[in-house]
């Protein structure tokens, strides 16, 4: 009796966790399906789903029009050279607040945070003057370092989550043991905290190949990554659905892909330190 | 070598004080257990010493150095942690060799102390799995394991015991203290159990209050407690406590009477008192006995006497075997 509530439990669970899944992934799935209809296809009213003349012809005009492959590398340079350089700033930030935390260590972490709280276009008009007087306007290193700025506080805090579920008296032992400070880190540490940093890496990559405010209005054509090539279809010559649709899966395939085959460490990333 | 000295050690957490200032010496060799309620101070004594934890004032002397401004990595201790806080990417293998390996020792040597440690800690079989392939009592043997290796000047153990089973903690107790017999080295030993403590020590600190209450053989605690907090903290069922005048007070402000040293009988003289319940384990009986003079008392007796609930008793305390405190606590000699 019991095993077959049981049973029930888990067929109501799977089914609802699909259903919520499908609900999520709709507007992606819908895009991908609009990109193989024609413009006029695009507008119909009722939408068809599945039954219309498939076409590529979308594919072929968006790249004919604004070459993928000059975008495709803004993108990989900004999102991991972004994260790059956050990495090596907020690993040994997180390090000492979780290992080493002073009396105000707490008031750190929430100014850090509180830098997320302010929206971004409160700023624009500064920071496009700095950007302009540096010349760093359309160029990568300026985009990339924005980018790493504005994900720094969340890079902190997820390592910081992360390192502080190590236990303290694993590394107290490995000073007994008469490893240096740079040996713990080395030898003890870093092994430890691979999964954490891994899963961090990958979220940043994530926002930051998807950063649209900084990167629509800091570049225009030599730095901009594939969300300026996203958002030329939107132009006011008129709204081109199928279009738009074609370069906005094109510009979410390798991300795409990347979730997908790291689901698993990206799902830990996220939940890390909710449940025990 | 390993003769470890506290002189005047303080600590306090800003305005806080955990430990007033404690003077200790312990002989090279000698196994040191400090015994406390938890939160008075022990493990942060202990961590002290490791060098884990900054001393606010006084000295640490290891060996005649005073090592109070010594990183713990170079004060040649060693430590067991009560987690065990074993590196859990590394082999047992791994884990042992760890020290030894920092310290720079040429490969074959530090396979060949391993395998020692190994061979007395029954871990040989064990040396290539990962710590979570091991049982509670396996990991705490290779912490033991980790800190033997080192060949340290002292061991330090932060309740190592304390989150094995009943019936290993009987046997790993025994095993910590052969094996340091053996190796004749110093070891700091903390644990909040009094069973613990007397088994296993030379010599016991007793700790209230960040403050050193007594520092004595097992049986000096038990036979002469220096004070009233030693007196209930050391022995099971506790000390009997009586404020009240009696004829056996001689001045004394409180007088103190160990359950088993006490004779119970249906009559003849003594207090007087009813039993409100008796714990029968066949080798013992505990009697726990009201009575009008005295208050609460309770009573250990050897074997079965065939009392129970509601019984009238007389008990007659040991004469020579009262203890007597004055109003301060202190005892009286």
């Amino acid at each position: 009796m019991a095993r077959r509530v049981a049973v029930a439990h888990t067929v109501t669970a799977t089914v609802a966790a699909w259903i919520v899944g499908f609900v999520i992934f709709f507007p992606i799935l819908w895009m991908a399906i609009t990109s193989f209809k024609t413009e006029l296809e695009a507008f119909n009213t009722p939408p068809s789903f599945l039954l219309f003349q498939w076409t590529t012809e979308n594919y072929a005009t968006v790249q004919e029009r604004s070459n993928y492959l000059h975008h495709a590398p803004n993108s990989i340079i900004i999102a991991g050279g972004s994260t790059l350089v956050a990495m090596v700033i907020a690993i040994p930030a997180a390090w000492s607040m979780a290992f080493v935390p002073s009396r105000r260590t707490r008031d750190i972490l929430l100014w850090i945070l509180s830098t997320k709280m302010m929206p971004a276009v409160g700023v624009l008009v500064p920071i496009y003057l700095i950007f302009r007087d540096l010349a760093l306007l359309d160029s990568r290193i300026g985009l990339l370092c924005i980018l790493c700025l504005s994900n720094l506080p969340i890079v902190v805090w997820m390592l910081f989550t992360y390192f502080k579920e190590i236990p303290k008296d694993i590394l107290e032992a490995s000073r007994m043991d008469g490893a240096t400070i740079g040996r713990e880190l080395v030898y003890v540490l870093t092994p430890m905290a691979v999964p954490g940093i891994a899963s961090t890496i990958l979220l940043n990559v994530i926002l930051a190949w998807n950063e649209a405010f900084w990167t629509l209005n800091l570049s225009t054509s030599e730095a901009a990554p594939l969300t300026v090539f996203i958002a030329s279809y939107s132009s006011p010559e008129g709204l081109f659905w199928a279009k738009l649709s074609a370069a906005s899966t094109l510009a979410i395939a390798p991300i795409l892909v990347l979730g997908w085959f790291t689901q698993r460490q990206l799902v830990r990333g996220l939940t890390f330190g909710a449940v025990k | 070598m390993g003769s470890i000295t506290l002189q005047d050690v303080r600590k306090a957490f800003g305005p806080h004080v955990v430990i007033p200032g404690a003077n200790l010496q312990i002989e090279d060799g000698s196994f040191v257990v400090f015994v406390g309620a938890s939160g008075c101070g022990k493990t942060t004594l202990l961590r002290m010493i490791a060098g884990l934890e900054d001393v606010t004032s006084g000295r640490i002397m290891i060996d005649g150095a005073n090592v109070v401004d010594v990183p713990p990595a170079r004060r040649g201790l060693s430590m067991v942690f009560q987690s065990y806080a074993l590196y859990p990417h590394m082999s047992v293998r791994g884990n042992i060799a760890f020290g030894l390996k920092m310290a720079g020792l040429p490969r074959p040597e530090i396979d060949r102390k391993v395998d020692a440690a190994a061979a007395i800690l029954n871990l040989t079989s064990y040396l290539d799995r990962k710590p979570r392939e091991l049982s509670g009592g396996q990991r705490q043997r290779v912490a033991i394991g980790r800190a033997i290796v080192r060949e340290p000047k002292a061991f330090l153990f932060d309740e190592p015991l304390s989150n094995l089973d009943a019936a290993l903690r009987v046997q790993m107790r025994q095993e910590v203290t052969r094996l340091q017999r053996q190796l004749k080295t110093t070891a700091i030993y903390v644990t909040h159990d009094q069973v613990e403590a007397m088994t296993m020590a030379d010599r016991i600190v007793v700790l209230n209050a960040g403050s050193i209450e007594q520092y004595g053989t097992p049986l000096e605690l038990y036979e002469r407690p220096a004070n009233l907090f030693v007196a209930g903290f050391i022995g099971s069922p506790r000390m009997n406590m009586i404020e009240r005048e009696t004829e056996q007070h001689r001045g004394a402000a409180t007088i103190g009477v160990r359950p088993e040293h006490m004779t119970v009988s249906r009559d003849g003289d003594g207090w007087s008192g009813t039993v409100r319940a008796a714990e029968h384990l066949g080798s013992d009986t505990f009697l726990y006995v009201d009575t009008p003079e005295i208050g609460s008392i309770t009573v250990r007796c050897v074997g079965e006497l065939g009392l129970g609930e509601g019984d009238s008793v007389r008990l007659r305390p040991d004469p020579t075997r009262i203890h007597r405190f004055d109003k301060s606590g202190t005892a009286i000699r």
